[in-house]
């Protein structure tokens, strides 16, 4: 297949996503288009190997890879398609890369779509390695629907930052991410969520910190209007001489709901855990604040919520 | 330019917060003092319109507002500093001072807002407008955000609380520079010995009620009478 058979949708979800143009580049990506893969690139450190299945890719990325790019988006177009797929990663020791990843769903018609996918990382020793994924829905009225898993070891000295969104358009969510740190490696985690309508998100962490001085921080922004209804729940435990923060801070408006279930476990005495919630509505004081500036109430309101998922 | 006539405000439980006041505000600097309690803020908070009076009528330009909204009050010209300014996950210092101009501010004209308060504009242009600035540097970003808005009629409530470490004479030039500006009016709600005496004008409130309105030596120096009551801040020379 080639890159100018794309109609204007799946375009539109790509630049969403990634940038449409990173593939008409040499970089290494890889394609998933309504259940198959359809294009796919490699470069000389970057190795993106499918699945004998068919249900996904391996990436392989060469110990030492600085400064690469990996884009892995998945579009699906087709009303009705429901797929679960396998995508693991071995990023090689002393690597700093970026792998951006992400699914667009155009569901034109009635029926719902769904994309489970479940990607499994290896982060080696002193690498680097930030993870941006991008779920976007478009469309009639099918559902859209998406259920990504992560699973996370990251080795010695190792650094993971996870940066997922999810903006607008996803008609059901439940994220599953379990990590593991050794020995002083870090895992970052910021996400940023909106719901609307009678949307439903769930989001869940687990981490487990093992090694001497690892270290995370997981970061949820979101916001539920409408009808939506979100569940945010995390795990995070000490289980070595290790620190950690938790923070979940949620804007609910209209008719919405947010629960959060945070637990942190020191299992030795070393452990530092620390977690923050704050849930509810818009405080009065920054409407007001920006009314002053001239802005209406609703524009007030806006330019909070924008510069809260910024 | 700005009118209160015979404004009362009652406070939900019904304590008399004000209670008749009238006064006329026109171009210059007037000071608005008090003892604590005795409803300074409340008159910042009528004319910004966050409330509205129980009774009486707030005019501005010549047409009645008490009934505008403190959108449509911001728009007409009227701007207001508060005493605790307000914090926002997310929204950066340079956002605040754009959404104030109403225009896309070049990155040298944010800066020249913020040198202006005493801050080093490239540490904070791009700093989120949240928990991790303290007090005093949130209040100077608040004084910020009203001079790049230089609006024709300006209300600062206790703008030298907080801003331990820097001078008052700056303060006191911000002052002046936006009435130069302007040409409008500059009211700052105050006890403040230092910006009392700058005042071309000084309203005294206490008890809800307007107790001196007069040129700002002359009621300083009642101010300062040692028989008087003395709520004021800075002390005898």
């Amino acid at each position: 297949m080639i890159f100018d058979s794309l109609n204007r949708e799946q375009i539109g979800l790509l630049d969403e996503i990634s940038d449409a143009s990173v593939f008409k580049g040499d970089g290494a990506y890889n394609l998933r288009l309504d259940g198959h893969g359809v294009m796919r690139h490699n470069t000389d450190r970057i190795n993106i190997v499918p699945r004998n299945d068919g249900q996904g890719i391996e990436v392989y990325v060469k110990p030492g890879t600085v400064g690469e790019t990996v884009h892995i988006p998945v579009i699906i177009s087709e009303s009705g398609l429901k797929e679960t797929v396998f995508n693991d990663f071995y990023i090689g020791e002393g690597c700093d890369v970026t792998v951006i990843a992400g699914c667009g769903i155009h569901n034109a018609g009635d029926l719902e779509s769904m994309h489970s996918g479940v990607h499994s990382f290896s982060v080696g020793k002193n690498a680097r390695v930030k993870y941006i994924e991008k779920h976007i829905g478009t469309g009639g009225r099918g559902k859209r629907s998406m259920n990504p898993t992560t699973s996370v070891m990251i080795e010695e000295g190792g650094f993971m930052e996870m940066n997922t969104v999810q903006i607008k358009g996803v008609d059901n969510a439940s994220r599953m991410t379990r990590a593991v740190v050794k020995k002083g490696g870090t895992l970052v985690i910021t996400e940023k969520i909106m719901t609307d309508g009678e949307q439903t998100a769930g989001t869940e962490f687990t981490v487990d910190l093992d090694g001497e001085d690892s270290c995370a921080r997981v970061v949820s922004r979101s916001v539920a209007r409408g009808r939506s209804k979100q569940l945010f729940v995390s795990d995070v435990r000490g289980n070595s001489r290790c620190s950690a923060r938790t923070e979940c801070d949620a804007i609910v408006m209209d008719e919405a709901g947010v629960s959060a279930i945070p637990k942190i476990s020191a299992n030795v005495p070393e452990a530092s855990l620390v977690h923050e919630a704050a849930i509810g509505k818009i405080a009065g004081e920054q409407l007001v604040k920006l009314m002053t500036l001239g802005l209406t109430e609703k524009e007030a309101e806006e330019e909070i919520i924008n510069g809260f998922l910024k | 330019m700005l009118e209160f006539q015979n404004v009362s405000y009652k406070a939900d439980d019904g304590y008399e917060i004000l209670d008749d006041i009238s006064f006329k505000i026109g171009s210059g600097f007037v000071a608005i003092t008090g003892p604590n309690g005795s409803g300074k803020s409340t008159v910042a908070r009528l004319i910004s319109g966050i409330i509205k009076p129980t009774s009486g009528r707030i005019l501005f330009g010549g047409g009645d507002i008490t009934q505008s909204s403190v959108t449509d009050r911001a728009k007409m010209g009227i701007s207001f500093g508060f005493q605790q300014p307000v914090r926002f996950k997310g929204i950066t210092v340079y956002d605040l001072l754009t959404l104030a101009a109403g225009k896309d501010l070049t990155e040298r004209d944010a800066c020249k807002y913020l040198s202006a308060v005493g801050l080093c504009a490239k540490d904070y242009i791009d700093r989120e407008a949240n928990a991790s600035l303290s007090g005093g540097e949130l209040k100077r970003i608040e004084i910020a955000m009203i001079v790049a808005r230089s609006t024709v009629f300006s209300v600062f409530d206790e703008p030298e609380a907080g801003i331990d470490l820097w001078s008052f004479n700056n303060l006191i030039s911000i002052f002046k520079k936006l009435y130069d500006d302007t040409k409008g009016s500059v009211v700052i709600i105050s006890h403040q010995e230092r910006i009392l005496k700058q005042a071309e004008r000084i309203i005294v409130i206490a008890d809800g009620r307007i107790q001196a309105d007069g040129e700002g030596r002359e009621v300083f120096k009642e101010l300062t009478n040692p028989y008087g009551c003395r709520f004021y801040k800075g002390g005898a020379e």
